[in-house]
């Protein structure tokens, strides 16, 4: 570790290193600056590096599809969602942590596979209920949906964070008096609060971006904006500065939550196998 | 290890969990199941009645099939060697300390966040446009002809939109992989004359192989099922160019209204993805026992 | 008070049976050592009379109460854990109240209880620490102050300086047995030293596999074990075993000779042999001898003696502390 960095090698991939992250992050900064265009600007040949900013398109955006609409619904499915799901999981991963029976390993393998199964697979059926039972285009629909897609990934990246809270602890707990209920709550969640939270995190990134199930059983009411966006597929996709600005409303607040996720989605992702 | 009271209060906190995801899991699918034989199509109202194999057969022998099962393949392979290859490199070169690496790092998994419809739609308009896109007035000034690349080179372009999606997710992956190398290791390497190339022949990359094989195997189960890119991009053709199995699930159960046939493509899917998810889970399970 | 009394007390994990089935008594105020090597059994034991464990049969009785199925909080007594199990989120001062508050105390008693823990185990000037700004010593302290407020019936300790360096141990070990002394409440230790067990215990038990091999004082289990394992666990260098002709001499399958009980020579003796080892700690040599017909014995002396590599020894045991042991491994008288 002791091993001393020349200036030329930290000069080169600096520059290297600046040189892929701009590429990478290129089409998002493209996006944003796109949505300050005039569309004039927007699609001027060769492409503007400085032109007139404007607000307008995103004016435009919501007086023409109402964008908080969508934007509301999407919160609403992945935090609904995500809050739902973790109020099963917690006790699941609990006991599955503490708990251990000779099935607990099984019963996570299985939770697991669920989560492999393609949602093409089971499309039809879902879409016939949902349709029969008038869950079609509405939000709780989705957010019972979306709970039982991620409540696998919840219960495993719960059971991981979990798992590295020594059992010690809460025996010691346990002989100093305390009951399951204040074990639960003055010594468990104080040290489990980290990993609950970059579960909940993750789990709502995934929520927001889900495109397969929001695409095939919403409409125009309960659209998250993942199916708002695609109706800008057809005419309007002519129209980049508004589909800009629609693009960077839809994806702003995830890629903050993201950037203090990143941590997390390693583990979250391979269920612990990379760490 | 716990004693009676506590064991049989894990059941009862188990027991939704378990219950819920049995119940998504198991209905649907034999659902799915049951309706793959039938002769069942949602605008011919009266009976379904039993169909036998024949979805299946028309599903299989219907020529869009192969053309799906190819550009399926096709596009998990493609979008894997990109980001496997390009993850590697990339996490090397996270891996060295340079200035405003943390930044960087930011931009760089930066797509992984990105919904897909507007990845796909950025993409399609903004940069591989054949007359205002990016890359058109990139091969301008090097006085090529722009490429026209949803005509010409439709898969390749889905592929590319995708793989720059995942690209980040191998990176993060294979960077913190590396990150748990230990230096000492690499010091010994060097104490027992190895050059660079050799010490990430023979140590840095069996290291990764772990890594890697866990990036390969879950961006797979993701990849078999990649929808929204093609949906809004080129609605699966031009022709069938750009079709793979869940878009043509998709496509017979929604517009073409073949409950039936739908539900063999989704059985077919389902087998599919599960021989890989053969090799995730024993890989998972494996890594428990650690 | 805190007198403790196992009766039959069994313990399986499905088909494992781990605890076959146990008697034992604990006076009050004893200082009683669970020994034996890793998977004997003895922190089972340790968790079985914590509560932490069912027992799958038997009884546990505390100050004669029946506890069996008492929850772990309710049995009045207190734990110290090897990994010390402190929380990790609260303060030196809030890991010490934590069971007082759980018992309901008010705030000044709360406070006067943990000052006084803190002054006697030297930790005022860390309250307000978290555990992981405290070196090993220091955690081990305030899981040890978190014990005794409570001012429990018996103290549980499970191998609680085994994740110490080797002076420190030796520290600890000290404290541990004064505040016995000062505070005479029962205290049941667990440990695979034997060291630990020997210098600590009013009262060892050895254990292997689940059964009790042999209960007494640290002497009597030094004078006359009872069968062959319990002579090769405790003590040490460990004793010498010798089998065959140079038994059968004594009557017996085994004899069982410890170094110390050896009489070194460079001209006469019982046994010949040659000095293979020697290891001088000062104070004492360790010496490796094959003897003829015998085997490799260990033999200690005081001070340096004058032995090296190759050198031709002889060796005398000394008839007084010769142990003999039958053919199933038990101790003749």
């Amino acid at each position: 570790m002791a091993r001393r960095v020349t200036p030329q090698r930290k000069a080169l991939f600096t520059i290297l290193g600046w040189l892929f992250g701009l590429v990478m992050f290129f089409p998002i900064l493209w996006t944003i600056m796109t949505s300050f265009k005039s569309e004039g600007d927007a699609i001027a040949s060769p492409p503007l590096l400085f032109f007139h900013w404007t607000m307008e398109n995103y004016t435009e955006v919501q007086s023409r599809s109402d964008y908080f609409l969508h934007f509301g619904n999407s919160v609403a499915i992945s935090f609904g969602s995500v809050i739902l799901g973790l109020i099963i999981a917690v006790p699941a991963a609990w006991a599955m942590a503490f708990a251990p029976a000779k099935r607990t390993k099984d019963l996570l393998m299985w939770m697991l596979s669920t989560k492999m199964m393609p949602p093409v697979g089971v499309l039809v059926p879902i879409y016939l209920i949902y349709r029969d039972w008038g869950l079609l285009d509405t939000v709780g629909g989705l957010i019972g949906l979306m709970t039982m897609a991620n409540l696998p990934i919840i219960v495993w990246m719960l059971y991981t964070y979990f798992k590295e809270i020594p059992v010690d602890i809460l025996e010691a707990a346990r002989m100093d008096g305390a009951s399951l209920g204040k074990e639960i709550l003055y010594v468990l969640t104080p040290m489990a609060v980290p990993g609950i939270a970059s579960t909940l995190l993750l789990n709502i990134i995934l929520a927001w971006n889900e495109a397969f199930w929001t695409l095939n059983l919403t409409a125009a009411k309960a659209a998250p904006l993942s199916a708002f966006i695609a109706s800008y597929s057809s005419p309007e996709g002519l129209f980049w500065a508004k589909l800009s600005a629609a693009s960077t409303l839809a994806i702003a607040p995830i890629l903050i939550l993201g950037w203090f996720s990143q941590k997390q989605l390693v583990r979250g992702l391979t269920f612990g196998a990379v760490k | 290890m716990a004693t009676l009271h506590t064991r049989s209060l894990a059941r009862v906190m188990v027991a939704p969990s378990v219950v819920l995801l049995f119940i998504w899991m198991a209905v649907p699918l034999v659902m799915t199941l049951y309706f793959s034989f039938l002769r069942y199509e949602l605008l011919q109202p009266g009976p379904t009645p039993f169909a036998g194999f024949s979805n299946y057969y028309y599903f299989v022998t219907d020529p869009s099939f192969w053309d799906a099962i190819v550009n399926t393949i096709s596009l998990v392979v493609g979008t894997l060697v990109i980001t496997v290859v390009g993850g590697t490199l990339f996490g090397l070169m996270l891996d060295q300390p340079f200035w405003g690496q943390g930044i960087v790092r930011i931009l760089v998994i930066s797509p992984f966040f990105v919904l897909p419809t507007v990845a796909a739609l950025v993409w399609k308009n903004m940069l591989m446009h054949p007359v205002y896109g990016i890359f058109a007035w990139i091969a301008h000034l090097f006085g090529a002809q722009p490429i026209d690349w949803f005509a010409e080179v439709p898969l390749l372009s889905v592929t590319l939109i995708v793989a720059w999606q995942w690209l980040p997710f191998a990176t993060l992956i294979l960077l913190t992989a590396l990150q748990s190398l230990s230096e000492e290791q690499k010091e010994a390497a060097e104490m027992d004359g190895a050059s660079v190339l050799s010490i990430f022949w023979y140590i840095t990359l069996p290291h990764l192989a772990r890594a890697i094989t866990v990036v390969i195997l879950i961006e797979t189960i993701f990849l078999l099922t990649v929808f929204a890119e093609i949906l809004v991009t080129t609605n699966g053709g031009p022709g069938d160019a750009t079709t793979n199995i869940a878009f043509l699930v998709y496509a017979q159960a929604l517009l073409q209204f073949d409950v039936g046939g739908a539900s063999a493509g989704g059985i077919i899917a389902v087998i599919l993805a599960n021989i890989v998810a053969v090799f995730l889970v024993r890989m998972i399970g494996k890594n428990l026992e650690a | 008070m805190g007198s403790i009394v196992l009766k039959q007390v069994n313990k399986s994990f499905g088909q494992a049976v781990v605890i076959p089935s146990i008697d034992l008594e604990i006076k009050h105020g004893e200082f009683v050592v669970f020994v034996g090597p890793s998977g004997c059994g003895k922190s089972t034991l340790l968790r079985l009379i914590a509560g932490l464990e069912d027992t799958s049969s038997g009884i546990i009785s505390i100050d004669g109460v029946d506890a069996t199925r008492l929850p772990p909080a309710q049995r009045g007594l207190a734990m110290v854990f090897q990994s010390y199990a402190l929380y990790p989120h609260m303060s030196v001062y809030k890991n010490i109240a934590f069971p007082l508050k759980m018992a309901g105390a008010d705030q000044a008693a709360i406070d006067k209880k943990v000052q006084d823990a803190a002054r006697v185990l030297n930790l005022t000037a860390y309250l307000d620490r978290k555990p992981r700004q405290l070196s090993g010593g220091q955690r081990q302290r305030v899981a040890i102050g978190r014990a005794i407020v409570r001012e429990p019936k018996a103290f549980l300790f499970d191998e609680p300086l085994s994740n110490l360096d080797a002076a420190l141990r030796v520290n600890m070990r000290l404290e541990i047995t004064e505040l016995h002394q000062a505070l005479k409440t029962t205290m049941i230790y667990v440990t695979h030293d034997q060291v630990e067990a020997m210098t600590m215990a009013d009262k060892i038990v050895v254990l292997r596999a689940g059964y009790v091999e042999q209960v007494g004082s640290p002497l009597e289990l030094y004078r006359s074990p009872r069968n062959l394992f319990v002579a090769g666990f405790i003590g040490s260098p460990q004793m010498n075993f010798v089998e065959g002709a140079e038994a059968a001499k004594h009557g017996a399958k085994t004899m069982g000779i410890r170094p110390e009980h050896l009489q070194v020579s460079r001209t006469e003796g019982a046994w010949k042999g040659k000095v293979g080892i020697a290891e001088h700690l000062g104070s004492d040599t360790f010496l490796h001898i094959t003897v003829d017909g015998v085997g490799s014995i260990k033999a200690r002396v005081e001070g340096e003696f004058g032995l090296t590599h190759g050198d031709t020894a002889f060796l005398t045991p000394d008839p007084g502390k010769i142990h003999r042991f039958d053919g199933e491994g038990l101790a003749l008288k």
